[in-house]
């Protein structure tokens, strides 16, 4: 039994059990469905074991919807336990616990798969290309992400949550202070999924740096695969950081070694230093594809090209430039000379700059625009006046001095909030509903799409709002209560309030959905918004080489003035079908993570022996696909054709 | 495969191929961060050697020169692997990437016994946040070079039994630019760990 005891919860609750009967009942409730229909085999051809990139990303938003509703009821938990002065919903160790899985969740798997999403689902499609550089890689990719996500979630019923927040700052999350295996899961989840990223940056640089279509110079890409490629320029070069910090957080909690110690030489600054260095730029590698989204959309909906094309792409290149120089600012009061705080305050304030010159873009783009206000322009309208709100909030927090008021109160999560929300999250779900249609062959309800964006904004608002006001009047993060002669009391039921609303929005999302599949008409072609570049010039469903031939690009909005009888009118024209080379299908990847997976969890618990086979099972899996002869296969000529003339001709 | 450019080296005679080899000067890139952030991490832990011992008191010349002399000759012959790879020498290709390996495992056997010796002069990765650090940035080098052992083997194996095409080629090419790559790790790691240390 004794070896048993280590699996079971420290702090159990009655809402961890109902947690985990949900979450048993749950994965019975998918197994029995999947064997009733009959679906295994289905699900490992088609799905566990694809190269396809439209498939895999796919899969990656399907987790990332998932994430986004585990954070969600985490934001909700958290709300509610602040709504009243000395609520007792949550003790201590279960808030602590909760804001921490809330930041990981939202952060690394709910937004970071969403952009993937969006990564694999649109490069290829936008450079005219057949796939990724490295399809079974992004499997791989794909997998190594779910794995390290799986390994997290699972935290919270067997061993116990990590609670140290999402920066696990040492020495808080050593042995010493975080005794649960809370923070092993941390650190090892984080270097599994964080492989995955960075493998799915070495495969998207590649992918666009050599796989676009002829004549597509850099300077004619689409605005989302720019701000893709230096997203993925940011991912290769920020993850090997955080690589080194886990791994290093990972030996001071398993080995004993003494680097973010406080004896014998340790340096818990030295931890703070490396998660920043990696976690400044990850933000950019958040919004920077969002921006891309928004670039796409706003000129749809204008009528209007993208203003400032230039402009925009210099702005995104000086913002990944300067990623790498401001990683102090989270950190102003932790002990820095006035020098140091000085020169970080002055690069955080320079971002600003690029990024109002994106602003402006956008708004000289709308200028003189036929204005459309669908869904996703609605969101791209409610996004431009709220996250300028959450940047100049920040600007007032990169002045090192005032920061000194400001650190580690509710001010700053409300800033925080406020450019992830209506920057990231809106992004993604303009994105979603703008292609939607390419996706899954129906458009989502407009009336219900922009219903959920007004509600989801006034939910906005009302939530974080107040808390810029707390904050100034001294709430602290974390804490997770507060004395009702403190007065906070109003204002954070307001915000508690505010996030129902946006649960309400979130659902009514769901609801879109299922509306939108059942009445939705199927009848609505290729490129239902009258949109600009090349992914709309694919049949939907797209087939799975992607273009028959390769589209022959003479200026940026190709697609647009081949529509249109601009440059590019013979866009597709006068080229024979050739036969194309594809990928295999492989289940290597899944299996090798399923090691992974195995390798990770013996490792939180400490299980060497066991934890040793699972890594011997992952080298086997690098060494079958070392020795493997694969060559793809070859879609002939007459089988494109035929899926071509069965999709309406393409070939125009 | 569809179209094969033959003007070109074996290893770049396929798009295929020549998408390996850039994915591979990325995936560099990245370790470049990887060992930039472990070599900045060492100098600042270099002198936070608490109650243990400092670099000077620790680092011997000997074991170290062999490290550096096997593991720069290993460089070069893998440079000659490929210089034979290039004039179509199966043979020679398969040595010299054997001389490689063989050179790799005696710099693997000593570092071996430098990490016993550390450990049993007091100098173990726990002892302070200067061993910690030291030991993380050699211990990475390393197992980068045990890696590469198995890695070798491998592409070995399959020039002997496939002969040289545009695969194998390939994937001894990318596994030389690793090689190399490795040994300008150790160049850093002798003169800004050891030498800096000893002096």
């Amino acid at each position: 039994m004794e070896f048993f005891e280590r699996f079971a919860i420290p702090h159990p609750s009655f809402l961890i059990y109902v947690a985990m009967a949900s979450m048993i009942i749950g994965a019975i409730v998918i197994v029995a469905g999947i064997t009733y229909l009959k679906k295994w085999g289905y699900l490992w051809r088609e799905w566990i074991t694809t190269v396809d990139h439209k498939k895999i990303g796919i899969m990656y938003l399907i987790v990332a919807l998932l994430m986004l509703f585990r954070g969600g009821i985490d934001a909700v938990m958290l709300r509610y336990q602040l709504a009243m002065p000395e609520n007792t919903f949550l003790d201590s160790q279960h808030y602590n616990e909760v804001f921490t899985t809330h930041g990981i969740v939202m952060i690394l798997f709910m937004a970071m798969p969403f952009i993937i999403f969006f990564f694999n689902f649109l490069v290829p499609l936008q450079i005219g290309a057949r796939d990724v550089a490295f399809p079974r890689l992004n499997s791989l990719s794909f997998w190594l992400f779910f794995m390290g996500m799986g390994l997290f979630n699972i935290s919270f019923v067997i061993g116990g949550s990590p609670d140290a927040g999402w920066t696990s700052y040492f020495p808080l999350a050593g042995n010493e202070f975080s005794t649960s295996v809370g923070t092993n899961y941390y650190m090892i989840s984080l270097q599994i999924a964080g492989l995955g990223t960075l493998m799915t940056g070495i495969n998207f640089m590649t992918t666009i740096f050599r796989m676009r279509a002829p004549g597509m110079t850099l300077m004619r890409m689409p605005m989302f695969t720019w701000s893709a490629l230096i997203a993925n320029v940011i991912i290769v070069f920020a993850f090997p950081v955080l690589t080194v910090a886990l791994a290093m957080g990972t030996l001071d909690r398993l080995a004993g070694t003494q680097f973010f110690t406080t004896d014998n030489g340790g340096m818990d600054m030295l931890w703070a230093n490396l998660f920043w260095v990696w976690g400044h730029p990850e933000v950019y590698i958040l919004i920077l594809p969002a921006f891309g989204l928004f670039s796409e959309i706003i000129p749809v909906f204008a009528r209007r090209n993208l203003y400032g094309y230039t402009s925009m792409v210099w702005s995104m290149i000086i913002i990944s430039v300067f990623s790498f120089g401001v990683w102090t600012h989270h950190f102003f009061t932790m002990g820095q000379g006035a020098l140091t705080n000085s020169v970080f305050s002055i690069t955080t304030m320079a971002i600003a700059v690029p990024t109002g010159v994106k602003i402006f873009n956008w708004l000289f783009t709308l200028y003189k625009g036929k204005i459309e206000m669908t869904t996703p322009m609605l969101y791209s309208m409610l996004f431009i006046p709220l996250f300028t709100l959450g940047g100049v909030t920040g600007v007032m927090l990169a002045m090192s001095a005032a920061d000194y008021q400001y650190h580690n109160s509710m001010f700053l999560v409300a800033h925080f909030h406020n450019v992830i929300i209506p920057g990231v999250v809106y992004a993604m779900l303009a994105g979603l509903t703008f292609y939607w249609p390419k996706l899954f062959g129906f458009m989502l309800n407009e009336k219900i799409g922009k219903a959920t964006a007004w509600i989801m904004s006034i939910g906005f608002v009302l939530s974080f709002i107040p808390m810029y006001i707390t904050g100034l009047d001294g709430q602290p993060r974390r804490g997770y209560t507060y004395s009702e002669a403190s007065g906070y009391g109003t204002l954070n039921m307001v915000a508690f309030i505010g996030a129902m609303i946006m649960s309400v929005s979130f659902l009514m999302l769901v609801y879109n959905i299922y509306y939108s599949f059942r009445n939705s008409p199927r009848d609505i072609g290729d490129d239902p918004w009258d949109a600009r570049s090349l992914e709309w010039a694919t049949n939907t469903p797209i087939p799975e080489y992607n273009f028959a031939v390769l589209p022959q690009i003479k200026s940026r909005e190709a697609f647009w003035d081949h529509k249109y009888g601009g440059k590019d009118k013979d866009l597709f024209a006068g080229q024979k079908i050739e036969r194309i080379h594809m990928p295999n299908k492989s289940g290597v990847p899944f299996i090798m993570n399923v090691f992974f997976f195995v390798l990770g969890f013996c490792l939180v618990f400490s299980m060497y022996i066991p934890a040793i086979i699972a890594f011997v099972g992952v080298l086997a899996c690098m060494a079958h696909r070392s020795f493997e002869d694969d060559h793809g296969f070859y879609f002939e000529v007459e089988e494109i054709e035929e899926i071509e003339r069965e999709k309406r001709g393409a070939i125009k | 495969m569809a179209h094969v450019d033959t003007s070109k080296p074996l290893e770049y005679q396929t798009e295929e191929g020549r998408l390996k080899i850039l994915g591979f000067w990325i995936f560099l890139g990245a370790e470049i961060m990887l060992f930039a952030t472990l070599f900045t991490c060492y100098f600042v832990m270099e002198g936070r050697t608490g109650n243990g011992p400092t670099g000077a008191e620790i680092f011997e010349i000997g074991p170290v020169l062999i490290e550096t002399f096997v593991l720069l000759t290993s460089s070069f012959t893998i440079g000659l692997a490929i210089h034979a790879m290039r004039l179509g020498a199966k043979k020679a290709t398969i040595n010299f990437m054997i001389v490689t390996l063989l050179l790799g495992a005696v710099f693997l056997g000593v570092e071996i016994y430098e990490f016993y010796h550390y450990a049993h002069i007091g100098a173990g990765i726990t002892v302070s946040g200067f061993t910690s650090t030291l030991l993380t940035t050699l211990g990475t080098h390393g197992l980068h070079v045990t890696f590469g052992l198995f890695w070798g083997t491998a592409i070995i194996l399959q020039i002997a039994k496939r002969g040289l095409n545009n695969v194998t080629a390939n994937k001894a090419f990318i596994f030389s630019l690793y090689w190399h790559f490795l040994d300008v790790v150790w160049i850093f790691i002798f003169s800004f760990i050891y030498l800096k240390g000893m002096l």
